[in-house]
C-alpha cells in the first residue's frame, strides 16, 4: 500500500524543522497514522499543520479544542432548533433531516473533494475521555449518523495532526495509533536558522548577541515561565524597529516585557539587569 | 525481525504494544528507513513510544541492541567496484549466478542514479523487499552514504539527550484522574443553556404547535473536594505517589472546587499551604471556609507516636505547641464534613499499630492504590440518609 512518496513534506520557507521532525511528519502521512506533537509552548506545535498545508498545497481545517468540546462536536451537529423553527414557520422542507445536519471538521475533512490537513489543536484541553471517543473515527475514518442512518465515508483519509502540551495524559488506546514527536526546544544553530527565516535581513552580531542572551535567560531556572521561540522572535521585531545595537544588548536586557510574561520573573532579571548592566549568569 | 529491539525496549520498561511493533514493521515495508539506522532511529522512536518520558530508556534499549552496527559510507561504491572487478565474475560459478550477479550490477546502477543527486542518500534495500539485502544485515538498517551532519543512529543514541525528561512511574497521573473522575455529584447548575428536547415537544404540542423552547441548565459536577496529606517524616517514602495523586486531583477539572493543605503526622492547630510547611493556616479557619459537603480526602500512614495523636502539646513541633490533641482535631474534622475518607499508603496488612486502629475507627481507611482510591470514592458518593 505504497502511497506517498517518503520525502513528501521537507519544510516550507517560513517554517524551519529538525530532521527528526520531518521523518516523523513523512511516517505519519506514509502510514496515515495521524501525528501526534508534543512539546513546550511555543515550539511551534501548531506552525507544523500550517506548513504542512502548504508545503504540499493541500487545504488546512483546523479544530481547536477547547474545554467545553466534545468528540461529537468534530462530527456533526444537528440543528434542532433551526428545524423546529422552519416547521413552525414553513420555511423550507423540514422532511429533509439532511440539511439540518451541519457537519464538524473531521466531518468536513471526510468529505472534501480532495486529500486535506486536519489539525486538531491542544487535544488535552477536552474531556478527558475525548480521545477515547475518537478512537474509532480516526482509526476507520467514517462515523455515522443517526439522524439520517447514514455512513459518513472519508473519501481522502486526511492527514491528522494533534498536538497537545501534556496538561493531561492521553488514553494508552489512543496513543497506540499515533506517531508521536516530541519537539525539543531548538538549539542555537537550529533557532538561528529559523530567526533567518523570518529576518532575512537581520545583523548578524546582533543576531549572535540576542540568541546568547536569549539563552542565558533560558538556562535561569528559577524563572517561572521560560521564553519560548515565538517570544523570541517577537523580541527580535522589537529589537529591529527599536534600532537597538549589539553593544546596548550587552549592556542590558531592552524591552524585557515581551520575553518575560510574569512579574516574577521580570523582577528577578530586572535585579540582575539593572544592577550595572550585570550578565546574566 | 529484529525482535530482540522489542524486547531489549520492553526490558528498559518502555510500554511498546504489539500494535505498534507490527506498524513499524509496515513501515519498514513500505521502506520508509530507507536503509538507514539514523532515519530507523526516528521512525522507530515516533512509531513506538510516545511519551517523551521514555526517550532515554528508547535511547539506551537502542544503543545496547545497535552497538556495533556501522557501516563505512561507501559501501554502495566498494560494492560496485567488486563486482567489477574480474574475480567477481572468476568466483561466481558458472550459469544462473552470473546472470544474477550482473543484474544485480545493474540495479545497484540503476539505483543510485535514480536518487536525487547530491541529496547524498542512496538506497540500498528497502527493509527487504529489494534484490540486494534481503533481511538479515541489511534489513538492520546498514547504512549506505552520508546522512549530513546528524550524526549516526547509535551516537544520537548514546548521547542520551533525553535523560532529563525520565520519569519511572508506578501508578501514572492518567489512572488516578480516571479513578478521580468518578468523584462527582452531579446536578443542573447555572444558566439555563441546554435544550431540553422532550419538554420543548410536548410543550409544544400542549400549545397546538405554536414553538415553545424549553431550556434547562446543563448538568455539572457539584463535587467540592478538601485533600489533606501528610507531609514528611515516616512519609517521605510515599511522597512521588502522593505528589501524583496531588497533580491528579489538581488537574480534574471537574470538581466545583478543591482545596489542598498539607500536615505532619496528624491534624493539629494548623494547616500548611506548601509541603516545607513555611505558609501555615489555622485548621479552625479551613473548617469555617470548607462547608459540610465537601468531600474530605486525607492521605497519610496515621503511623505515629500514640502521645502525638491523643496527648496536647504532643505535635513533633515544640515552637506549636497544641492544646488541643490530635485525635480531637481528627474527630471535629469527622464531625465536620458528610464525607471523608482516610487514604493510607502503606499496605493493609501492615496497618496493625495502635494509632492506626485509632484513626480507623474514625475514618474508613483504605490503600492509597488504585482499587483503594476507586473504593474510597465509592464511599465518598454514596448516598447518605
Amino acid at each position: 500500500m505504497r502511497s506517498a512518496p517518503f520525502t513528501q513534506f521537507a519544510g516550507s520557507d517560513t517554517y524551519v524543522l529538525s530532521p527528526e521532525l520531518r521523518d516523523a511528519v513523512n511516517v505519519a502521512i506514509a502510514l496515515q497514522r495521524p501525528l501526534l506533537v508534543r512539546g513546550e509552548p511555543g515550539t511551534g506545535k501548531t506552525m507544523l499543520a500550517y506548513s504542512i498545508a502548504r508545503a504540499l498545497s493541500k487545504p488546512l481545517l483546523v479544530w481547536h479544542v477547547k474545554s467545553t468540546t466534545k468528540a461529537r462536536d468534530g462530527l456533526y451537529v444537528y440543528d434542532t432548533v433551526q428545524r423546529l423553527n422552519d416547521a413552525r414557520f414553513g420555511d423550507g422542507d423540514v422532511s429533509d433531516i439532511k440539511r439540518y445536519i451541519r457537519l464538524g471538521c473531521l466531518g468536513q475533512a471526510f468529505v472534501a473533494e480532495e486529500q486535506v490537513v486536519l489539525l486538531i489543536d491542544e487535544i488535552d484541553k477536552a474531556d478527558l475521555e475525548f480521545p477515547n471517543d475518537l478512537l474509532n473515527e480516526l482509526d476507520e475514518m467514517r462515523f455515522y449518523i443517526l439522524e439520517t442512518d447514514e455512513w459518513v465515508v472519508a473519501r481522502h483519509r486526511p492527514i491528522v495532526v494533534i498536538t497537545s502540551n501534556a496538561e493531561k495524559e492521553l488514553p494508552d488506546a489512543f496513543l497506540r495509533r499515533c506517531i508521536f514527536h516530541y519537539i525539543d526546544f531548538p538549539g542555537p544553530e537550529l533557532m538561528a536558522a529559523i530567526v533567518r527565516v523570518h529576518f532575512p535581513t537581520l545583523a548578524e552580531a546582533l543576531l549572535a548577541e540576542a540568541l546568547e542572551r536569549f539563552y542565558a535567560l533560558r538556562r535561569l531556572d528559577a524563572l517561572r515561565k521560560k521564553p519560548s521561540t515565538s517570544e523570541l522572535l517577537d523580541w527580535l521585531q522589537a529589537l529591529i524597529v527599536g534600532g537597538v545595537t549589539p553593544a546596548q544588548l550587552q549592556a542590558g536586557l531592552p524591552f524585557l516585557g515581551v520575553l518575560l510574561k510574569n512579574e516574577h520573573d521580570l523582577a528577578l532579571v530586572a535585579k540582575d539587569n539593572g544592577a550595572g548592566g550585570r550578565r546574566v549568569p | 525481525m529484529f525482535l530482540d529491539f522489542f524486547y531489549a525496549l520492553r526490558r528498559h520498561r518502555v510500554p511498546v504494544s504489539p500494535t505498534e511493533w507490527l506498524t513499524l514493521m509496515q513501515a519498514l515495508q513500505q521502506g520508509l528507513a530507507q536503509a538507514s539506522l539514523a532515519r530507523f532511529y526516528t521512525l522507530a522512536r515516533a512509531i513506538l513510544v510516545k511519551d517523551v518520558g521514555y526517550y532515554d530508556a528508547y535511547d539506551l534499549a537502542f544503543r545496547e541492541t545497535f552497538q556495533g552496527i556501522e557501516t563505512p559510507a561507501p559501501l554502495l561504491e566498494a560494492l560496485l567496484a567488486w563486482l567489477d572487478a574480474p574475480h567477481a565474475a572468476a568466483l561466481a560459478p558458472p550459469g544462473s549466478a552470473a546472470a544474477a550477479l550482473a543484474q544485480l550490477r545493474q540495479l545497484l546502477a540503476a539505483r543510485r542514479q535514480r536518487e536525487q543527486p547530491g541529496g547524498g542518500e542512496r538506497l540500498l534495500g528497502s527493509g527487504g523487499t529489494a534484490p540486494l539485502g534481503h533481511g538479515g544485515q541489511h534489513a538492520r538498517g546498514v547504512r549506505l552514504g552520508g546522512e549530513g551532519g546528524q550524526g549516526s543512529a547509535v551516537q544520537v543514541a548514546a548521547a542520551r539527550r533525553f535523560e532529563n525528561y525520565r520519569h519511572d512511574r508506578t501508578l501514572d497521573v492518567r489512572q488516578l484522574q480516571v479513578a478521580l473522575k468518578k468523584l462527582r455529584h452531579l446536578q443542573r447548575l447555572g444558566a439555563q443553556e441546554e435544550l431540553a428536547l422532550e419538554e420543548t415537544v410536548a410543550e409544544t404540542c400542549r400549545r397546538g404547535g405554536e414553538i415553545e423552547l424549553v431550556f434547562r441548565p446543563p448538568r455539572r459536577n457539584s463535587a467540592k473536594v478538601l485533600l489533606l496529606m501528610d507531609a514528611g517524616g515516616s512519609m517521605s517514602p510515599y511522597t512521588p505517589l502522593v505528589e501524583r495523586l496531588f497533580s491528579a486531583a489538581h488537574q480534574a477539572r471537574h470538581f466545583r472546587a478543591f482545596q489542598y493543605y498539607y500536615f505532619h503526622n496528624c491534624v493539629y492547630d494548623w494547616l500548611y499551604r506548601d509541603m516545607a510547611r513555611r505558609q501555615r493556616v489555622a485548621t479552625a479557619a479551613v473548617l469555617r471556609a470548607c462547608g459540610a459537603d465537601y468531600k474530605l480526602l486525607l492521605v497519610g500512614d496515621a503511623y505515629m507516636a500514640p502521645e502525638e495523636l491523643l496527648e496536647p502539646g504532643g505535635a513533633l513541633y515544640a515552637f506549636e505547641p497544641n492544646a488541643t490533641p490530635g485525635l480531637a482535631w481528627l474527630q471535629r474534622l469527622r464531625q465536620h464534613f458528610h464525607a471523608a475518607v482516610w487514604l493510607n499508603p502503606m499496605p493493609a496488612q501492615a496497618w496493625h499499630h495502635p494509632t492506626i486502629a485509632r484513626i480507623r475507627q474514625l475514618f474508613p481507611m483504605y490503600e492509597l492504590t488504585l482499587q483503594g482510591l476507586e473504593a474510597g470514592i465509592k464511599e465518598l458518593v454514596r448516598r447518605r440518609p
